[in-house]
């Protein structure tokens, strides 16, 4: 019972550690990414004894402290408790949400078998969902609970594009589920393992492309990124729901959205690239199609695979990353028109096909 | 479920129901219910019925209070002014909590049977509560409910789209 608890304890840490880390790399990520990108140096004023570290000093130790440290300004005529609470409801689902995501495959000490995920859940794909839903409370109250138009507009357009994303989301996580049989991420990762015609790895991708891209322009949506960046755009609302926000809790904003970044750069890992699924690597060791075996010892193929699961979410943060500093901002009617008349009837159709494909396979 | 466990989760439950009443202000009053639903969802949850507590989360905590949230930031509504209540409304309303007490107060001492469960004599397979049992109960005993249930959503869209779509003209 005690190492039980202790096991779990260290999964949980192990979990909410690299998410943690992930968020104030990304920070770095997003700033160097964007000097990159617009022919800047980027950030490089902070040092430490000269030392400047590309950046890195500054966004993980002097980026903090400057928002730790800053005055926390409350608005006159808000609801204090709501203001306060609206960055912890925002951050505290997506950080819950990952508990769900397992990391790697079981590890074997002894006699114990530890699965390496924070929490096993046979619902894990609903609990997902579930906590992503309740990331909406966070937008609204925060653009509510601010006493300022516009604010409220951030909030507003916020809430009804989460809403409207979340369904496009759901319909390609439906298919995934149809395909691999399971509501269980570990399940869905273990069903990947397998190759396609011997040599093509049996990833969620060949399955299921369009899901595929489906859940990544949702996902990029629900994180309310560019070209969604809508609820907080600065041209037009100042910067939304999170205007009068200052000091640690717009830090939390902050964190939010490079948390939700790798949220839903965890999710398209999990169901269409195979999780922490290598390609030709089994539990005894890696068996290439071309018949070459490489037997491994067991602590080194699960080390691969907890690198082979975060190499795969690192590239996809990049990714939008790279995508946020690339595309235009649509306009909001646009917005609309895309999740409700684009996004949706391309998710049903395909279900349907998805459906129909499975029926004529069982004959 | 452990006594313990229960009465961590039932007591704010309590409070925060009450919260919902209470409240002044709609905001306060709506947000105290969804922490009521999300905790009911963690009761399920300790119930081993884990699908339910995905549902009960997802479809109340997460869809249906959002859109009340979203209706009561749209109005903009402010602390409500609360009215003297009129004497016949104050009669009904003791009469049906005396009623209620009464009833709950009945069963109580007078036991309930226990729920089938794990842990509990008598309990189901191993499976209760998990997706496969509810969805075979759902798609084969409860099929035509299911469907019909499914046709009464169907007509309540249409329904308000074509009332939304008058108020636009």
């Amino acid at each position: 019972m005690g190492i039980e608890l202790l096991v779990a304890a260290v999964k949980a840490l192990i979990a909410i550690g690299m998410l943690l880390n992930l968020a104030g790399i990304l920070g770095w990520v997003e700033r160097k990414g964007s000097a990159l990108i617009q022919d800047r140096i980027g950030a490089n004023r902070a040092a430490i004894l000269g030392f400047a570290g590309a950046g890195l000093v500054n966004t993980l130790l002097a980026d903090p402290i400057k928002f730790v440290t800053k005055e926390d300004v409350i608005p006159r005529g808000v609801d204090r408790l709501l203001h306060t609470l609206a960055p912890c409801v925002n951050l505290l689902p997506v950080i819950v949400a990952f508990a769900a995501v397992p990391f790697g495959d079981r590890l074997r000490i002894g006699e114990r078998a530890i699965n390496l995920q924070a929490v096993e859940l046979n619902v894990g794909v609903l609990f997902i969902l579930a906590m992503t839903s309740m990331g909406v409370y966070g937008v609204v109250l925060g653009g509510w609970a601010s006493n300022n138009r516009l604010s409220l507009l951030g909030g507003i357009r916020g809430s009804a594009q989460m809403i409207s994303y979340e369904l496009a989301m759901g319909l390609s996580i439906v298919a995934v589920v149809m395909t691999f049989g399971s509501l269980d991420l570990q399940e869905i990762v273990r069903a990947q393992g397998h190759n396609i015609a011997g040599w093509l790895p049996g990833w969620g991708i060949f399955y299921q492309p369009v899901a595929f891209a489906l859940l990544l322009i949702a996902g990029i949506a629900e994180s309310k990124r560019a070209p969604f960046d809508l609820p907080e755009g600065e041209s037009e609302i100042v910067a939304g729901y999170f205007t009068e926000y200052s000091g640690i809790k717009y830090l939390m904003f902050f964190m939010t959205d490079f948390a939700e970044i790798a949220l839903v750069s965890a999710l398209l890992t999990t169901f269409f690239f195979g999780g922490w699924q290598v390609p030709y690597l089994t539990s005894q060791g890696f068996a290439f199609p071309w018949g070459t075996t490489v037997e491994l010892p067991h602590l080194l193929v699960v080390l691969l695979q907890v690198g082979s699961y975060m190499v795969k979410v690192f590239v996809f943060c990049w990714f939008q990353v790279l995508v946020r500093w690339t595309m235009p901002r649509l306009r909001y009617d646009q917005l609309m028109w895309f999740g409700w008349k684009v996004l949706l009837p391309v998710g049903i159709a395909n279900l349907l096909v998805t459906a129909a494909v499975f029926l004529l396979l069982q004959g | 479920m452990s006594p313990l466990v229960f009465f961590l989760l039932a007591i704010p439950m309590v409070l925060f129901s009450l919260g919902v009443v209470l409240a002044r202000s709609p905001v306060r009053s709506a947000l105290s219910l969804v922490v009521a639903l999300f905790l009911l969802a963690a009761m399920f949850f300790q119930l081993d019925a884990h699908m339910i507590a995905a549902l009960q989360v997802i479809v109340y905590a997460g869809a249906i209070m959002v859109l009340f949230l979203f209706v009561i930031m749209l109005l903009n509504l402010q602390q409500e002014p609360v009215e003297a209540a009129r004497p016949a409304q104050r009669a009904i309303a003791v009469a049906f909590s005396v009623l209620f007490v009464l009833s709950v107060g009945l069963a109580a001492l007078r036991g309930l049977p226990a729920l089938p469960g794990p842990g509990v004599e008598g309990a189901v397979a191993g499976a209760f509560g998990s997706t496969e049992a509810l969805a075979e109960r759902l798609f084969t005993r409860h099929l035509f409910a299911f469907e019909v249930t499914s046709v009464l959503l169907l007509v309540a869209i249409v329904g308000a789209v074509v009332v939304a779509r008058r108020l636009g003209k």
